[in-house]
């Protein structure tokens, strides 16, 4: 490894001892040997197995539940349908007053995603429990459904989720998440070259190797642990404890191991409910996402569509940016609201453009509900901006790193959010990424600073 | 149901264990025995997390019925360091941050052993095919390549 | 109720158990295993035999017998069975090979079942305790074949096995498709026989009949095999999967038969 000190070497005592220094990590040791505790290598005597019926639809209105022939199968120890669970309307949200509350721990009245879950059952194998959810009666009325955010946005839509009663999130700044800064449409009456282009993406999944899951083991006195994969242990804690209406104390958590995440482990879907049947049973559970579960079920990256009108002048210049964006929540808001928000606050990108528009949307449509991976509500507009900056660059016959530096943010600079630039570094990054892959750009660009204006 | 008693030798040690039949080898090692070195990630045969040698040969132990393995020589991560001297492997893996979240990690251990075993010094393309059937989500494989690459290169200076 | 499995001595006896509702052969357990692990709880009983027999490779001259419960692995490395290597080697990762049989890859629905596609160019004989059956007729049927494959045979080909697979992951993937091909040639370089077996474009291997015989008199030149390419597709019905979408699979088959045949 290289560091390259030249780059603030002013803002800095150059008496760095961790920084630059490989270290070992203190987890490889365990990895390598196999002794590493992962949340299922845990045996408790009498575990039961917890596996879901899910929905097999859509969008559908549950007409009835009948559960009676798989109570009586070989093995069921107990069977959990929306009554069992204290609080069964949640959002992960509310922790940071981000509702309303929209989603069910186990449907009640209405499936809204195919894969939602409907009835828990808790037996004594695996296979018992397998069995017993085909023998769980679920009567369905098949509602229509809708897809394409865009379906989703037009009146007479189906509501996908009653508990927003239209199918998008209202901000307290209404419909949309919004930036206004400077008159975009002055902007684009003035440039020399407009351009506006459309970039989608599809839901993706993070397919950690380990899947989802959680074992709870009883410890008397009303007290529970959860080994849990969570990679949101205390947003996980306490939305367990609003769903089941008990106090965190009695709740003790244990995790930090993660067999992978990427950001899909930060939802809070297996623990509540396995803590409920264990509370319910008196005995250790187990809850634990089959690979195809992990892959159907677990929230995915939100599909996104992005809409980009730029405006440019032929010396390169972005006059005017206006963004639409649009995040396809799924059926329930789980992060989303936050990633759409995020969408908005990560637009125009790190350039310094004097005219910009942003509206975001965060869409409710009958798709699984998707959330939090890597970069949620930034990566995907990444990818919408910097395909669109080379589109603008080859549009302005310019070379497409020169086209960036000329536009790149600079200390000090206002950002469309009117927060002034602070620590940009973008210019001493891109001079750098244009050494490494031999890609040269004219001298005075080599020479610019991320501070010193007009060098 | 009435259980019945399987026998082998794990890591070189005896082992007996009352299961039922129909138990794959994975939860028989995980759950009976205890030997958690082997990981459930998909128990489809798709990610690789549960390999084991038995008899010298790579074996998945969630598709493998643990009953089939009496008489069995069984391998698995845990077994490999021995008196806390780590297995050039592991070594390796640890050097080469092949590791990060650690879950496939046991699995890539057994499938480079299988293949030093019998390709002492495997080109880079005998390595892609021999960790083949394993999944890391995390390391983008190249550190593991380099890894097993670097653990056969120590054993070769080592035997010289 | 739970899975349990019986282990027989004899082929004869494990198929008397097999009469049973309920029940299932286990060959490798990559699919069956697999399957009740994912939740399948169609089987309550797994069936085995150790015949010996069933683990048997047999090579007089050109004519090959290879027991049911052989793997993959064993295939690839068997010094007579060279011209199979490459079938075999298909299938899988080296776990998966160490694990498959023969006798299973007959039953693997697409997109699996690579090597019997090489067995389905090769014409292979199947047999069962109730005789021997062509492979062509023995697939039609597989899904009412209740008895234990023992074994198949065929005759290694004069001028070798072209085999292909095409899967997007390497070296590792599940099928987009397969080909194998066994042609014979006169002196003049014409085709004079060609069996062409394709994968994942019906539900299960096929033979490329209208192919087969577009072949015949012309020679392996590209102007040679263009009216062969041409009716590639015919009568197929691909499969739709995660890996390729059944337009996909007929858009490239031609692509790849024509590498196979030029090679
Ligand atoms: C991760 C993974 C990757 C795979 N990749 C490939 C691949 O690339 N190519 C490919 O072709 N396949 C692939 N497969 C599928 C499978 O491994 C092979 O098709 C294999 O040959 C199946 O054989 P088996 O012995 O494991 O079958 P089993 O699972 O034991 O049996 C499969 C079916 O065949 C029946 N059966 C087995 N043997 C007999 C017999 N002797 N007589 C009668 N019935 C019998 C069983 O009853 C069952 O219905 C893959 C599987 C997995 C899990
Ligand atoms: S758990 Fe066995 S291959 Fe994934
Ligand atoms: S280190 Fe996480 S899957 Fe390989």
């Amino acid at each position: 490894m290289e560091l390259r000190k030249s780059y603030f070497a002013d803002q800095r005592k150059d008496d760095l001892h961790e920084i630059g220094q490989p270290r070992p990590r203190s987890d490889s040791p365990g990895h390598v040997t196999g002794k590493t505790a992962y949340f299922a290598d845990r045996n408790f005597p009498g575990m039961l197995h917890l596996k879901m019926v899910r929905s097999p639809y859509h969008h559908a209105r549950i007409r009835s539940i009948d559960t009676s022939e798989a109570q009586m199968h070989p093995g069921v120890v107990k069977i959990l349908t929306a009554k069992d669970v204290p609080h069964n309307v949640y959002t992960i949200l509310i922790l940071i007053q981000i509702g309303p509350e929209d989603e069910t721990v186990l449907a009640d009245g209405k499936v809204r995603w195919k894969g939602e879950a409907v009835v828990a059952v808790l037996a004594e194998t695996e296979r018992a429990a397998q069995e017993a959810t085909a023998k769980v009666k679920v009567d369905y009325e098949v509602l229509p459904a809708v897809f394409d955010m865009e379906e989703a946005l037009k009146p007479g839509a189906p509501v996908v989720n009653e508990y927003h009663g239209r199918n998008y999130y209202l901000y307290d700044s209404g419909e949309c998440r919004k930036v206004r800064f400077g008159d975009v449409e002055a902007g684009f009456a003035g440039a020399d070259h407009v351009l506006e282009q459309t970039y989608q993406s599809s839901p993706i999944e993070h397919a950690p190797t380990e899947t989802t899951g959680c074992i709870v083991a009883p410890e008397g006195n009303d007290r529970f642990t959860c080994y849990t994969n969570t990679q949101a242990m205390f947003f996980t804690l306490d939305n367990a404890s609003i769903i089941l209406q008990m106090p965190g104390n009695r709740l003790h958590f244990v995790g930090g191991t993660v067999g992978g995440g990427f950001g899909g482990k930060v939802d809070v879907i297996v623990e509540p409910i396995a803590i409920l049947g264990a509370k319910l049973t008196g005995r250790p559970v187990s809850f634990i996402y089959s690979r195809e579960e992990e892959m159907q079920i677990s929230s995915p990256r939100a599909a996104e569509k992005v809409v980009i009108k730029d405006g440019a002048m032929k010396d390169g210049r972005i006059v005017a940016r206006k963004v639409t964006g649009y995040t396809d929540a799924g059926a329930y808001s789980r992060h989303s609201p936050y990633g759409a928000q995020k969408g908005a606050g990560h637009y125009p990108g790190p350039y310094t453009i004097p005219n910009v528009w942003i509206d975001t949307y965060c869409v409710y449509t009958n798709r699984t509900p998707s959330s939090a991976m890597r970069g949620f509500g930034v990566t995907i507009g990444d990818f919408a901006l910097e395909v669109q900056m080379d589109k603008l660059a080859r549009l302005i016959g310019m070379d497409p790193l020169e086209f960036r530096f000329i536009n790149a943010y600079r200390d000090g600079d206002m950002k469309a959010h009117r927060q002034p630039t602070e620590g940009a570094a973008l210019i001493e990054c891109m001079q750098e990424a244009s050494r490494a892959a031999n890609w040269p750009v004219a001298e005075k660009f080599m020479a610019m600073s991320s501070y010193a204006k007009g060098a | 149901m009435a259980k019945i008693p399987v026998q082998f030798t794990l890591n070189g040690a005896e082992k007996a264990e009352f299961i039922d039949s129909g138990t794959t080898l994975l939860h028989a090692l995980r759950d009976k025995i205890g030997d958690t070195s082997p990981k459930g990630g998909c128990h489809q045969g798709t990610c690789g997390a549960c390999s084991v040698i038995i008899d010298g040969e790579l074996r998945l132990s969630c598709l493998t019925l643990a009953e089939t393995c009496n008489g069995a020589a069984i391998t698995t991560t845990s077994g490999l360091s021995q008196g806390g001297v780590l297995h050039p492997l592991q070594r390796a893996f640890l050097d080469a941050f092949a590791t990060q979240c650690g879950f496939c990690t046991p699995g890539m251990i057994m499938a480079a052993k299988v293949l030093l075993d019998h390709t002492p010094d495997p080109s880079r393309d005998e390595v892609v095919e021999a960790l083949s059937g394993n999944i890391c989500r995390c390391t983008g494989y190249e550190p593991i390549i380099q890894a097993v690459l670097t653990a056969a290169r120590s054993n070769s200076q080592n035997a010289a | 109720m739970a899975l349990a499995l019986q282990t027989f001595s004899t082929v004869k006896d494990a198929n008397a158990a097999l009469k049973a509702a309920g029940t299932r052969y286990l060959g490798g357990g990559t699919l069956v295993v697999r399957g009740a692990n994912e939740g399948d709880v169609s089987v309550s009983s797994l069936i085995r035999s150790t015949e010996p027999a069933l683990s048997a490779i047999t090579v007089s001259g050109d004519n090959v017998r290879i027991g049911a419960s052989l793997t993959m692995a064993a295939i690839a490395g068997h010094p007579n069975l060279v011209a199979l290597a490459r079938a075999a080697r298909a299938v899988g990762g080296p776990a998966i090979r160490n694990m498959a049989t023969v006798g299973g890859n007959l039953f693997a629905p697409a997109p699996y079942g690579d090597f019997t596609v090489a067995l389905l160019a090769l014409d292979a004989i199947v047999s069962t305790e109730g005789g021997e059956k062509p492979i062509e007729t023995f697939l039609a049927k597989r899904q009412s074949n209740h008895a234990i494959v023992t074994e198949v045979g065929f005759t290694l080909p004069a001028e070798g096995l072209r085999f292909l697979k095409v899967s997007r992951v390497k070296p590792k993937g599940v099928s987009v498709l397969s080909i194998a091909a066994v042609l014979e040639q006169a002196p003049d370089g014409t085709v004079s026989s060609a069996h062409i077996a394709l994968g994942c474009m019906a539900d299960r291997p096929m033979r490329a009949k209208a192919a087969e015989e577009a072949l015949l008199g012309r020679k392996l030149t590209s102007d040679g095999i263009a009216p062969a390419l041409a009716v590639a597709s015919d009568g197929t019905s691909p499969v739709t999967d995660p890996i390729a979408s059944a337009w996909y699979r007929n858009e490239v088959l031609p692509v790849h038969l024509g590498r196979l045949l030029l090679a």
